[in-house]
């Protein structure tokens, strides 16, 4: 190992690796945490003189995400780069990447103002989640992440700091090198600061929950909305691989029979529709109703401390699709008054019709995070295919293997994530991304994955397009292959 | 100038190269003779002349690939080109190599509704997109002022914006998908009809890349739901300051317009003259301003904004929402560069970019800077994002002048990053900002943006001279411009 001295730079706390740091199973010799920029840039140059291999680190919270890291020398630790600099007359802010999100988004709101991204992951740092990347529900109106950011600074591998865009939101002047960075999950250099264009904060907002009775009637949904010019903010849709049995806290659910989920093809068939779904548990206070977790096995909900905060009263543990408005309390009303009448005539043509669509002002707890445990693989399939997929994917990763998951995403951008049970077996994860990946126009790449799944040999990218150009631009960032080697498709 | 001497004839190692391109591109495909190669000269940027060695007029992603690998495999620089409407010397021709045009390739291959997108070949006129989509109810949001001409391609190469962009991004918040020729002749896909394709964002980083990293030879963009409501309110005001109040208390009021303009008297003085739009007599300056969504959202925005410009001291505001009554406002803002074109007999017109909060004191300093150096400058500008385009006037026969002008040109580049701001907010670097890229940039970041370029183009063939400084390049002058644009002029296109 390299002795710490010879890695000491100037404002760049450096301790020893401890088995709390590890990345994996990898423990680090050290773990640095530069006070700034400059410091970032030192301790990034010293570690490529010495052909260390680097991970970068924010709070931790994907450091799961990706292929496994092959070797990490030393972890850079950003939490010192934690700063805010909003200019809240021209909607825009720039952040240090080891700022907390919950800090940013604090911020931005007292002033009126937001990021307009949906975090998949609680708690975390905005440089983890930009080089993470990955959006929420919330995307259809101002974009992706990636459609937000507007300049950044990177530190390359060998220290040298590199910007690229402003502090405009207009701006062609360059390549715009922070596109790369955002979801490049730290192997092209370490983010030290993003600047993001903002929103405004909509005065209100409404969330119509719709359960689903089938694939067709999500489809004949989504194809009705599509039609309209309501101009939702989200279209998420919630689809679980089979549905578990009621919260026994529930006391009307308790009298509901559950059904499997729809059979792959059609939804002739009554007889397997889930066609009467709990009712709404109207002052439910369990934790049962946390609406984006996925449904636990039982000896886990116990573990749960924090109870959700009142959530909607439509069963989270159905199929259901939620549609998101935002403007003035004016414009709500009519676009929600449009949003109802189209589901009245794109109701399910056979069996029973599942409970009716149920409005909200707020969020459901929860919304838009990926569970914080087990393996998500993140699938991209053309946007008239969003239910299609999510069926089979769900039949693929549920009823073959008898293990819980669920399907959520955004229908209008086919960006769908099926989320594993912890400990889901990798069989059921290896099936769910065979299948995707065997469809033309769909991928399929491993968010997270647990470590049984790497162990089985489960491939976290596949074939993916332009891969041989996207080796090149790491070999001129990464000559070294030093930046977290083994978490993107590296081909070595 | 970047004129080059007099090609009448093939360079002897292009010569080399034509039978092979016209056995991939067809007798018709190969431009060789000199009068039809002078006409790809210059973008709309005329300034900037080049005759190109050869032009090439290819009808299929394979043919434009087979043509690059051939430029790679003899080491012979290609310049891309779509519709030639960019206006930053980006199509420049290269006097010693292959002009690649894609206007043969204009097949708008399909309009899925169902997903949202078009699939379309590079050479598809812009407008065409929407044209396709509209029977549908849906169009494709960027929307550059050359729009009925400009190419989608040329539009991938240079992330055009449009007086809309405001709400709704640039080209690049639009595309899915794309196949590229690599500068290596390699025929690459990426993404699809699935947005989020996996790994890093090529289609991110190749959008705006001005032709350095190769062509798109197949473009899939997102298609926009029309908007149920779109109204159009222009507000007139005695000074500058109170339009830009006005504007400030918009963006402070929550309200996201997807168009927000500005014009200060000469451009006001200018655009009367030449079309007569009627605007409100004795303004300083107007305000247009653009609402589009659902009906019921844009009655509540209107409300507001008439009520804020009246606070800003607006005296008189207008609003439309019929088609014919919303383009009576647009044709004085729309005509404002060609009309300062019949007012001046020449210009210069900048695209600098400035944080919204700065643009009173940055327009304060333009008009200082004009009046201490007798040049005069019409403002015409996109307010709601802070991007200006002063044009700077100058008469070309007065000797010095040109000089003058090019000096107060600058010094409004240097006041956008002095504040912060960007050289270019949309019309691209080229050949006619590369020698600016260094008073935005630093050493070390143009050397990362050439370590990018060369991960794909590590020959330097692809559009060389264009987008970062180069030593041959830099020390010769940006672009002026004599009277009205040829496209303009022959009614084919708006610049705005």
């Amino acid at each position: 190992m390299t002795p710490a001295e010879k890695l000491q730079v100037e404002g760049c706390a450096l301790r020893r690796g401890t088995a709390d740091d590890a990345v994996g199973t990898l423990v680090p010799g050290y773990v640095a945490r530069p006070a700034d920029a400059d410091a970032l840039a030192r301790i990034m140059a010293v570690s490529g003189r010495r052909g260390l291999t680097v991970v970068a680190r924010g709070h931790g919270t994907a450091m799961d995400w990706g292929g496994v890291p092959r070797s990490a020398d030393l972890v850079v630790d950003t939490g010192g780069l934690s700063w805010i600099d909003h200019i809240a007359g021209d909607l825009v802010v720039e952040v240090g990447a080891g700022t907390p999100v919950a800090d940013l988004f604090a911020v931005l709101e007292a002033a009126g103002q937001r990021l307009s991204v949906d975090p998949v992951r609680e708690g975390g740092t905005v440089g983890g989640m930009v080089a993470t990347g990955v959006s929420g529900p919330r995307r259809l109106l101002t974009g992706a992440l990636r459609d937000l950011v507007i300049g950044m600074t990177v530190v390359r591998a060998d220290g040298v700091v590199a910007r690229s865009g402003g502090r405009v939101v207009k701006n062609v002047a360059g390549y715009d090198l922070a596109k790369l960075h955002t979801g490049g999950l730290g192997t092209l250099g370490v983010i030290a600061s993003v600047a993001f264009r903002l929103h405004p904060l909509p005065p209100a907002l409404r969330v119509v929950t719709i359960p689903l009775a089938s694939r067709g009637h999500a489809e004949r949904i989504t194809a009705a909305l599509r039609a309209t010019t309501v101009v939702p903010a989200a279209v998420e849709l919630h689809w679980p691989s089979r549905l578990p049995p009621p919260p026994s806290t529930d006391a009307s659910g308790a009298t509901q029979p559950t059904r499997l989920p729809p059979p792959p093809s059609t939804d002739a068939s009554g007889a397997t529709q889930p066609t009467r779904l709990p009712p709404p548990p109207s002052t439910d206070a369990s934790g049962a109703t946390q609406p984006t977790r996925l449904p636990p096995p039982p000896p886990t909900d116990a573990d749960r401390t924090a109870p959700a905060p009142p959530s909607p009263a439509v069963p989270h543990h159905g199929p259901c699709l939620r549609v998101v408005l935002e403007g003035t309390p004016e414009g709500l009303e009519a676009r929600t008054a449009t949003v109802l009448s189209v589901l009245r005539g794109a109701a399910p043509r056979e069996g029973a019709a599942p409970p009716g669509p149920q409005v909200d002002r707020e969020l459901p707890a929860g919304w838009g995070l990926l569970p914080s445990e087990g393996t998500v693989v993140r699938v991209s399939v053309p946007p008239a295919e969003s239910a299609e997929a999510a069926e089979a994917l769900g039949a693929l990763a549920g009823r073959a293997h008898g293990t819980d998951a669920v399907v959520t995403g955004s229908v209008p951008r086919g960006a769908l994530f099926v989320s594993f049970a912890p400990g889901a077996p990798a069989g059921a994860v290896a099936d769910t991304v065979a299948g995707a990946r065997s469809r033309p126009g769909w991928s399929a790449t491993l968010l997270r994955a647990e470590p049984h799944v790497h162990a089985a040999g489960v491939d976290p990218w596949g074939e993916i397009p332009g891969l041989p150009l996207m080796r090149a631009v790491r070999d001129s960032f990464d000559p070294g292959r030093r930046l977290a080697p083994g978490r993107f498709a590296d081909g070595a | 100038m970047t004129e080059t001497a007099p090609a009448t004839r093939t360079p002897a190692a292009l010569a080399a190269l034509v039978p092979v391109l016209r056995d991939i591109c067809g007798e018709d495909g190969v431009l060789t003779d000199a009068s039809r190669r002078r006409t790809y000269e210059s973008d709309g940027l005329t300034h900037h002349r080049s005759v190109p060695g050869v032009v090439v007029l290819p009808t299929t992603a394979e043919q434009v690939a087979a043509v690059v690998r051939l430029c790679s495999d003899r080491g012979v620089p290609f310049v891309p080109r779509g519709a030639g409407t960019g206006l930053s010397a980006g199509a420049l021709p290269h006097a010693e190599g292959v002009l690649v045009v894609t206007s043969r390739m204009r097949r708008i291959i399909e309009i899925d509704v169902d997903n949202e997108c078009a699939v379309v070949e590079p050479g598809v006129a812009n407008l065409d997109v929407t044209r396709a989509a509209a029977p549908h109810g849906y169009y494709y949001a960027p929307d550059p002022s050359s729009q009925q001409v400009c190419s989608v391609g040329g539009n991938v190469a240079e992330n055009s914006g449009g007086a809309h962009c405001l709400k709704y991004g640039f080209t690049v918040n639009h595309v899915r998908g794309l196949d590229i020729v690599t500068p290596s002749g390699e025929l690459v896909s990426l993404g699809g009809r699935s947005p989020d394709a996996p790994g890093y964002d090529l289609i991110g980083a190749f959008v705006g890349s001005e032709g350095t990293l190769g062509i798109a030879t197949r473009i899939t963009v997102n298609l926009t739901r029309a908007p149920q409501k779109t109204v159009t309110l222009l507000s007139a005001f005695t000074s500058m300051d109170a339009g830009g109040r006005a504007v400030s208390s918009v963006i402070a009021a929550g309200v996201l317009p997807s168009a927000m303009e500005m014009m200060d008297a000469l451009a006001i003085e200018a655009a009367e003259k030449a079309v007569a739009c009627d605007y409100p007599q004795g303004a300083a300056a107007v305000l247009v301003v653009e609402l589009d969504g659902p009906a019921a959202e844009v009655d509540a925005q209107l409300a507001e904004v008439v009520r804020l410009c009246g606070e800003a001291g607006s005296f008189e505001t207008r609003t439309a929402s019929g088609p014919e009554e919303r383009a009576r406002i647009w044709k004085g803002r729309k005509s404002a560069f060609a009309a300062v074109g019949r007012i001046s007999p020449a210009y210069i017109v900048q695209d600098g970019v400035v944080p919204r909060t700065a643009l009173p004191e940055v327009l304060r300093r333009i008009t200082e800077l004009s009046e201490s150096s007798g040049i005069r400058v019409a403002n015409v500008f996109h307010a709601g994002d802070g991007n200006l385009h002063p044009l700077v006037l100058f008469d070309d026969t007065e000797p010095g002048a040109a000089d003058r002008a090019e000096e107060v040109s600058g010094a409004i580049l240097d006041l956008c990053i002095e504040h912060g701001g960007s050289i270019t907010g949309e019309h691209g670097v080229g050949v006619d900002k590369a020698c600016k890229m260094p008073r935005m940039y630093g050493p070390d970041d143009l050397a990362t943006f050439d370590l990018f370029r060369r991960s794909f183009d590590p020959d330097g063939i692809a559009n060389p001279d264009k987008l970062l400084p180069t030593p041959r390049l830099c020390g010769e002058r940006p672009g002026v411009r004599r009277g009205v644009h040829p496209l303009v002029e022959s009614g084919r296109a708006d610049q705005f």
